[in-house]
């Protein structure tokens, strides 16, 4: 064997493991989490609200508050960032300016998700009155979620080729036309990989909400958007370090982490099926 | 010339930026003939096109001088609807590019934008303008299935489908059948003699035969100038300017 044969060896093999590592690594924390949560879960878990100071009873607040919260940011940053990317890709003089936009929205991406819910209680809750609300909670993790989705979105729209938009401009059809009917299909596949990254942050966030759309404790659903809500990653939070008996609640922090872990996992199925249902029309 | 014109183009100058790439133009465009635009790569053969449907627009920094005269009206008048002159004044591009859409989809593009709502009269021409570019014998059992699918000399005469079915007046090809196979080709060639009955056509080619072959008239492009334009037999036989038969005598280019 030849020396370039070696190196191609060795180097197939550094990257296999390293994929393995990847893979053992997603089992072992899978499995850890399901051994700790699973005695936890029942279908009363999922349906009943806490009761007797959370030590009891399930979690079904949280899991509507987080639905809720991660479906209301992204109808809040989905037109927002497809129409930013979209003037970014398709309207903006290149130059200064838009370099300046860009790296605004870089650093925007890289802002840590508690200086986003200070923010959201200065702007959205106090200023704006908005209180800690559904609503409050939406739109910073509308903001928070916004990089994210005009990166991608972004990427999606410029990789569209060209001679498709030759096509439909020589057909005579307007700027916008190529847009709406030519581009951004091509593009929504792109884009729903930022929608599943997205929701997998928002669905997690907690320093973001804490301060602006979650509560401590509530028996009741929330009737509208200007009442905050339970959320799981808050809920966890809570039980781990203020709950009135930490050791007690472990099964039910895990079991509400395994929930957690299991509503992005279904929400990005979700997602995924979409993508490829579009892919396969295409 | 004593056919009718359909363009007359006057004194154009073409810039991209501080290039300039075509130098004072003049040349009539013969209504329903065929005229062949040749000469060495990098002459400007494609940007002369892309004037005639101002599909240069897109680029930025360009600057276009003179005139060109479509059925009397100047197409960079100020006031000119652009979307207007380009259904008038139809493409086909080098390389396929039927869209990620069905066949029948990719053809009806031209009724979607313009808010044609008649399914009927978009069925009607969708068939029509398929049996125009020869491929409704070979598609009309799947117009539903994507465009991709198909070969790609299927896929350029989807795409002069498309391009005819919003019934243009002036058809410009650059080099349609340069991407597909002899076979291939040769189907675009008989097209392209089929299509001149309903409209005028001006096409880019690399391939002198295929210019003998197809054109009525032929010009002849040299560094952004146009140094000689007649009919083509004219051009192929007797060509009035050395440079013209070195080029088509292959002695360089
Ligand atoms: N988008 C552009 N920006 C700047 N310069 C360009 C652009 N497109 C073409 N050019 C330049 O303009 C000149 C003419 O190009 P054009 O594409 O019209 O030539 P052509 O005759 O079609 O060549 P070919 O036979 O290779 O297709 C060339 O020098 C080319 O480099
Ligand atoms: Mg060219």
């Amino acid at each position: 064997m030849d020396i370039k044969k070696i190196k191609e060896n060795i180097v197939f093999w550094v990257i296999k493991s390293a994929a393995f590592l990847n893979l053992l690594a997603l089992t072992i924390f899978l499995f850890f989490l399901v051994k700790n949560g699973i005695s936890a879960i029942s279908w009363k878990f999922l349906v009943l609200p806490p009761r007797d100071m959370m030590t009891k009873g399930g979690i079904m607040p949280c899991i509507v508050g987080t639905l809720v919260l991660s479906l209301g940011s992204i109808i809040v940053s989905l037109p927002l960032g497809v129409g930013a990317a979209i003037y970014l890709c398709e309207y903006a003089k290149q130059g200064k300016m838009l370099r300046i936009i860009r790296l605004g929205i870089n650093n925007l991406a890289g802002v840590p998700s508690i200086v986003f819910g200070l923010f959201g209680l200065a702007f959205f809750a106090t200023y704006l009155h908005f209180k800690v609300s559904i609503l409050t909670g939406i739109l910073t993790l509308g903001l928070l979620s916004l990089p994210v989705i005009i990166g991608t979105s972004e990427e999606a729209i410029r990789s569209v080729p060209d001679t498709y938009k030759e096509a439909s401009i020589a057909l005579g059809a307007t700027k916008w036309q190529t847009i709406y009917k030519i581009i951004l299909p091509s593009a929504i596949p792109g884009i729903m990989t930022g929608v599943i990254l997205s929701i997998s942050r928002v669905a997690g966030e907690t320093a973001a909400i804490m301060y602006t759309a979650a509560v401590f404790y509530s028996p009741h659903l929330p009737t509208s958007i200007f009442q905050p809500v339970m959320a799981l990653p808050y809920h966890i939070y809570v039980l781990a370090t203020a709950g009135t008996n930490i050791d007690k609640t472990r099964p039910l922090q895990y079991g509400t982490a395994l929930v957690l872990v299991g509503l992005i996992f279904l929400m990005n199925f979700i997602a995924i099926m979409i993508r490829s249902k579009k892919q396969a029309k295409n | 010339m004593e056919h009718k014109k359909k363009i007359q183009v006057k004194d154009l100058d073409f810039f991209y930026g501080e290039n300039q790439v075509l130098y004072n133009i003049n040349l009539d465009i013969p209504e329903k003939k065929v005229t062949a635009l040749i000469g060495p790569s990098g002459c400007g053969k494609s940007t002369f096109l892309r004037c005639l449907n101002r599909m240069n627009d897109l680029i930025p920094g360009i600057k276009v001088r003179g005139k060109i005269i479509l059925d009397g009206q100047d197409i960079y008048d100020t006031g000119v609807d652009v979307v207007k002159l380009r259904s008038k004044v139809g493409m086909v591009f080098q390389k396929p590019n039927p869209f990620p859409k069905s066949i029948f989809e990719n053809v009806a593009y031209g009724f979607r934008i313009k808010g044609i709502k008649d399914k009927d009269f978009i069925d009607e021409r969708v068939k029509t303008s398929l049996r125009m570019a020869g491929l409704w014998e070979e598609v009309h059992d799947r117009l539903s299935s994507s465009a991709l699918g198909l070969s790609g000399g299927q896929q350029q005469r989807l795409c002069i489908a498309r391009a005819v079915a919003v019934e243009p007046e002036v058809l410009l090809m650059d080099e349609p059948a340069s991407a597909l196979d002899p076979i291939a080709t040769k189907k675009i060639e008989e097209l392209i003699y089929e299509l001149k009955k309903e409209f005028t056509i001006v096409i880019v080619t690399h391939n002198m035969q295929q210019a003998a072959r197809v054109a009525d008239y032929t010009a002849f492009f040299l560094m952004g100038k146009l140094i000689e334009f007649d009919k083509t037999e004219n051009i192929f036989t007797s060509p009035r300017k050395k440079e013209t038969e070195d080029y088509i005598t292959g002695r360089f280019g």
